[in-house]
């Protein structure tokens, strides 16, 4: 491995910003955004020529080390603060930044009319350092710190608008569940350190290859777990919803883009873990079949064009993890998947916060309608976004959703069928989400609240939104181009042989297509060509009914954790004071008592004191006499 | 001069210089105060850098005739573990002067008399780290009571003559017991070889006890300790104490004095009782997972913010424990890394709280709100104290507590598993006062609260300077401690548990 | 004569001393038979330093004498004082001292 010396650029660079935006205070409010713009901005350029770096060397040589100082070491335990950019985290380096700076640009103009804009570009500059450390941590306690560093970000760019109070609790309750996640990480680095002695990626993949398969499950469940909290997977899925109570660009970059992606990027990175865990492997395919479908499913009932997206970003990362949890076939088109995502997904939530800038933040589609004429080019990006993530060819989400669906049929036997419907499904149903979305939103007649003059957002915000959109058309033919990506990946992944076809991979993409057909015929007969309510009407099937309530998760939650928990405290409380600090209260009463009573010996009467004093020694001496006899 | 009487008599000439001062001059007091401690936090680091880490035997070491009759001296000498809790008891002082200004005027008695306490014990504070003879200890142990009882009873709010009283009952009933094991001791050592209260030579004496003489002294030492740490069941004094005391005191109690008693466990229990300590293990350890637990919900259900904080400390004290008894090495050095990192985030959440607390004149946490916008500083220097309590990788505590619940994990899994939960309910129960007293509208009363002055400024930047900077690069304070817990663990007869890599297949 | 006749007569003072206080209302009384009580004591050390030939016990008896001295110029002021303030010289009337 050879070692650089200018990884750590990447992370101060950024680290820098957020330090001087929050340090400086209100005395950067002129120029904050675009120190931190720039800065963000010069992060890319050190990733871009990091990329140069690696392209010039051979494949197994690509990967730079980067040791900064010794962290924590007491006695076995040794953890460096170490970098490592191989293969698979420049791919995130180049994502985080470059899609980071798009949305800086964007929110130059999105939040300029904020007073608190100097803050939320520091918090944008916090995250990407935050991120940067998580991809290029090179132990699992480095990954640890930006693991959560990026949730510390999350949780303060969710509440940055923290007046409200459901904003302040939705941040609340992303960096609680996001805690959850985090505690498996712990577990996993615990399970790790005790079994095989080392917490660094490359120690544990050198140890995973004699170590047993029941600690290897152990660690691959626990780092699951912190994925499905990072990634919103299920069973902790339940805060992104919320979490899009935080501006729009925001939900981009954090929740659509990057941070959320972290759990795909936590399994591929151990893959050595998992592919000698095929328990742990199988449960990730579940969780990962599990939330698509519930992602898509929401995602069709939900009104408010942020949480409808967020929807379908859980349902998308739950397609990634479904990939990564078919072994080495799928953790390149995980990451594939994970790449285009956060190009068209990134573009449509910025092409959201445009639409909610021309309109007032209006955020319930249903309030929409019609605004193709007014906001041409917003309409275009999200619109090719669009066909990116439904799967039409040849844009981008074709040929990684694609590639998935057709491992997951692979996988074989029953396991191989079971996991390819459930994917096929699951594009069906995006389709119909997605169409309604696109058709709610631009092509359905106008619905508007009073007052509404609806305009074309500035050039500050569709320049990245086009830019995005570039992006969504055609990195998915780059990078399979020549298997592109597969064989750039391959140094960390490992080869893998030649997978028996279940079906023709000509029939699964006609399969795909159908699927896709399918979906959008739908949703254009439900509300292209039907009228639609601007209200949400309130006679629907039991199923929507349950989908609006996101499938009952929160009530879950509450009834199952939150209630009991705080029944718990009070029961807590209530036993401190009575039962704990009450033995204790009561020991003072009895002093108390006791003293009381033997008080009243004390009659005043000196002649008393005398025949007590008199009594007393008589009784000492009787005593000593009768002792010593 | 030794350093360490060094250390000890500049406080006392303190004293004795505000002793001359007349007592309206109250800015002079403050002043000489401030000066006195920040003279003392300089020879303190002085003696950071003089001190030879690799070397694990106690340096700095002086001893004086004191009581020849009973073999008691005056004996001082730190270890790694004892120099890193004087360097953050000393580092600890000046900031307390600096951020509780205002907290002497408003006593039962003068500001002179305030800070002349605060120096008493500031002297007190390093002598009982420092005192290598068992009496020595124990006399500072018990006299440290006195200038704390007054700084509570005198100086505090709300019920404070009650809270002190409970305080120093509590306090005096270990040390009580304490004081029957010590005596036990002089007597075994008397009987073996001759009587002696130094440590080096009662850590040879466990080899002539008998298993249940070694488990009664060893009680004796460790409900003393246990109080004062505080460890559950015997954790009710805090809260109250806590609360009732002025900021500036509540963070030395909590800072430095509970220290007192997890540090007694390694320097005495560990030490002098080896077997004992073994036999008590899995009782004591369950104890610190309860303290944890417990600890955070009670943290959780509080409604004052004072009360909050000490009840995060009792889950604190319970990890620090737990990292003591686990009996490796990761969790020894966590332990005790923990302790000085739990100085430093406490003492930021508890200086912030009493500023809120006397700007808003409750310490309700229902009766704050929106103060983010009010006065940002304030509010993000107790955000960042919290983060740090709520161990944020990246801040201090998190290196501490890890290496604790690494360290329990190789050893006590079940334990480690379910302190790990702590640190959900860790989560919760500093974001819910965030939330309550920081976010959401400002509600009204604290529309017009200050931000902090210049001197608060001055005064908070350090302790946040610290826990920063601790997070990302621990090993000066891990380089000095870690020979030290070695060291102990040795005499202990332990060995880490070794990675059982490749078991089968 | 034989010298334990003086721890005999020294037992019986002390008895009457106590029994005195013990009985008596009058302020002056008792204090005199705390006097008695003192001597009776007094006669014991003397009586045990002739015993065993040595002096300690006539040094200790020394002290008791100032001791008393004292006491009854302490004592005799507190009792004016009290017949002053109360016109009565019982003891029984002084008990202010009880809550």
């Amino acid at each position: 491995m050879t070692t650089s010396t200018s990884l750590a650029y990447l992370i101060a660079l950024p680290l820098a910003g957020a330090v001087i935006l929050l340090l400086a205070g209100r005395k950067a409010d002129k120029w904050g955004h675009l120190l931190a713009t720039a800065l963000s901005a010069s992060s890319f350029g050190v990733g871009i020529y990091q990329l140069t770096q690696m392209l010039a060397r051979e494949p197994e040589e690509r990967a730079f080390s980067q040791k900064l100082f010794s962290w924590i070491s007491v006695g076995t335990f040794n953890v460096d603060a170490g970098l490592l950019l191989d293969q698979l985290s420049i791919c995130f380096v180049l994502l985080i930044t470059g899609v980071g700076t798009l949305i800086h640009i964007y929110s130059i103009s999105y939040m300029s009319h904020d007073p608190d804009r100097r803050r939320f570009f520091a918090y944008l500059n916090l995250f990407i350092a935050a991120m940067l450390l998580l991809v290029l941590g090179d132990s699992y306690l480095n990954l640890y710190v930006g693991w959560e560093g990026v949730g510390l970000a999350s949780y303060l760019l969710i509440g940055f608008w923290n007046q409200k109070p459901a904003y302040a609790t939705a941040s609340k309750k992303a960096f609680v569940m996001n805690r959850i996640g985090d505690m498996g990480l712990s577990f996993a680095i615990m399970i790790a350190f005790a079994t095989l002695g080392t917490v660094s990626f490359s120690g544990v993949k050198e140890a995973s290859e004699t170590a047993s398969t029941a600690a290897l499950t152990g660690i691959g469940i626990m780092l699951l777990v912190a994925a499905a909290g990072k990634s919103a997977q299920f069973p902790l899925q339940a805060w992104l919803g919320d979490a899009m109570a935080g501006p729009t660009p925001v939900s981009a970059l954090i929740h659509a883009a990057t941070m959320v992606t972290a759990g795909v990027y936590l399994i591929t990175r151990s893959n050595f873990i998992f592919d000698a865990a095929p328990t742990a492997q199988l449960l990730v395919v579940i969780v990962g079949a599990i939330t698509l479908t519930f992602g898509a499913l929401v995602g069709t009932a939900k009104d408010d064009i942020k949480k409808a997206l967020a929807a379908s970003t859980m349902s998308q990362i739950g397609y990634m993890i479904l990939a990564a949890g078919l072994g080495p076939a799928g953790y390149a088109f995980a990451i594939m998947h994970l790449l285009t995502h956060g190009f068209f997904k990134a573009g449509m939530f910025l092409g959201a916060g445009s639409v909610m800038h021309g309109m007032n933040d209006q955020v319930n589609m249903r309030r929409y309608g019609a605004l193709r004429k007014f906001m041409p080019i917003t309409f275009a990006t999200f619109g090719l976004g669009y066909l990116a993530i439904i799967g039409v060819p040849p844009f981008a989400g074709f040929y990684s959703k694609d590639a998935i669906i057709e491992t997951a049929f692979n996988a074989g036997g029953l396991k191989g069928i079971l996991l390819g419907s459930t994917a096929l499904l699951g594009a069906a149903i995006t389709a119909f989400y997605m169409t309604r979305v696109m058709v709610l939103t631009f092509t359905s007649p106008e619905r508007w609240e009073e007052d509404q003059h609806p305009h074309e957002s500035p050039f500050l915000m569709w320049l990245p939104m086009a830019v995005l959109a570039v992006g969504s058309v055609t990195t998915g033919y780059l990078f399979t181009r020549g298997d592109g990506l597969v064989h750039w990946l391959e140094p960390v992944f490992g080869e893998h042989g030649e997978h028996e076809e279940f079906l023709p991979a000509i029939v699964v993409s006609g399969m795909a297509i159908t699927a896709v057909i399918i979906g959008v015929a739908i949703a254009l007969i439900k509300y292209q060509f039907s009228d639609v309510d601007a209200e949400a009407p309130e006679n629907v099937t039991e199923f929507t009914r349950i989908a609006r309530r996101d499938l009952f998760q929160d009530s879950f939650n509450e009834s199952i954790f939150m209630r009991p928990g705080q029944v718990l405290t009070r029961f807590f409380v209530k036993v401190d004071d009575s039962v704990v600090d009450g033995t204790v209260r009561l020991v003072g009463r009895t002093a108390l008592s006791a003293g009381s009573e033997l008080r009243k010996t004390q009659t005043g009467f000196a002649r008393s004191y005398a025949a007590l004093i008199l009594i007393g020694a008589v009784v000492l001496i009787a005593a000593i006499w009768v002792v010593t006899q | 001069m030794n350093a360490l009487s060094t250390m000890m008599l500049l406080p006392i000439l303190g004293t004795l210089l505000l002793a001359v001062i007349p007592s309206d001059q109250v800015l002079r007091i403050k002043q000489a105060a401030l000066a006195t401690t920040l003279l003392v936090a300089i020879s303190g680091v002085l003696t950071w850098f003089n001190f030879n880490a690799a070397d694990t035997s106690f340096q700095f070491v002086q001893s004086v005739a004191w009581i020849p009759s009973f073999g008691i001296n005056y004996a001082v000498g730190v270890d790694g573990l004892s120099l890193v809790l004087i360097l953050m008891s000393v580092l600890l002082a000046p900031i307390v002067v600096l951020a509780g200004w205002k907290e002497s005027e408003g006593g039962r008695w003068s500001a002179k008399v305030f800070y002349m306490l605060i120096l008493v014990l500031e002297t007190m504070m390093i002598g009982v780290f420092a005192a290598t003879d068992v009496f020595l200890f124990y006399v500072i142990f018990e006299a440290m009571l006195i200038p704390v009882y007054f700084l509570i009873g005198g100086y505090g709010t709300g019920d404070r003559a009650a809270a002190a009283v409970k305080f120093l009952l509590y306090s005096l009933f270990g040390g009580l017991l304490m004081l029957a094991s010590i005596i036990g001791l002089y007597v075994i050592s008397g009987a073996n070889g001759g009587h002696t209260f130094d440590i080096n030579k009662l850590s040879e004496l466990h080899n002539y006890m008998s298993p249940t003489t070694q488990n009664l002294l060893f009680l004796g030492f460790f409900i003393a300790f246990a109080i004062k740490a505080p460890l559950w069941p015997l954790h009710t004094w805090l809260p109250d104490a806590a609360s009732s005391a002025t900021p500036g005191t509540s963070v030395l109690l909590l800072g430095v004095l509970d220290k007192v008693g997890t540090f007694g466990m390694i320097r005495f229990c560990l030490t002098l009782f080896p077997d004992a300590s073994k036999t008590f293990t899995p009782i004591i350890i369950t104890l610190a997972v309860i303290s944890i637990i417990y600890g955070a919900f009670l943290a959780i259900g509080a409604t004052d913010i004072k009360r909050l904080i000490a009840y995060t400390s009792i889950s604190h004290f319970g990890f620090i424990t737990m990292g003591i008894f686990a009996m490796t090495t990761q969790g020894h050095s966590g332990a005790t890394l923990y302790m000085f990192n739990h100085g430093f985030s406490t003492a930021a959440l508890f200086i912030v709280a009493g500023w809120m607390a006397a700007r808003r004149g409750s310490s309700t946490i229902a009766d704050f709100g929106g103060l983010q916008r009010v006065t940002p500083v304030m509010a993000w220097s107790f955000f960042i104290a919290g983060m740090s309590s709520l161990a944020l990788p990246g801040l201090s505590s998190f290196v501490s507590e890890f290496l604790v619940l690494v360290g329990t994990f190789t050893r006590y899994p079940v334990a480690a598993v379910i302190a790990t939960f702590g640190i959900v309910l860790a989560a919760l129960y500093i974001l819910i006062p965030v939330q309550k007293a920081l976010h959401g509208p400002t509600t009204p009363g604290n529309e017009n609260l200050p931000d902090l002055n210049l001197r608060e400024k001055i005064a908070i930047a350090p302790v946040m300077a610290i826990i920063i900077v601790l997070g990302f690069y621990p090993s000066p304070l891990l380089n000095v401690i870690n020979p030290a817990s070695a060291h102990v663990l040795e005499v202990q007869g332990f060995t880490d548990p070794t990675p059982a890599e490749g078991a089968d297949k | 004569m034989n010298p334990y006749n003086y721890l005999y007569l020294a037992a019986l003072l002390f008895t009457i001393g106590a029994v005195g206080v013990v009985v008596r209302r009058n302020a002056i009384v008792v204090f005199m038979c705390v006097e008695l009580m003192l001597n009776a004591a007094n006669l014991t050390l003397v009586t045990f330093s002739r015993i065993n030939g040595t002096l300690d016990g006539q040094v200790v008896a020394f002290f008791t004498m100032v001791v008393a001295a004292c006491e009854v110029v302490v004592g005799l002021a507190i009792i004016v004082t009290i017949y002053r303030s109360r016109r009565s010289a019982s003891v029984d009337d002084a008990s202010l001292l009880k809550r």
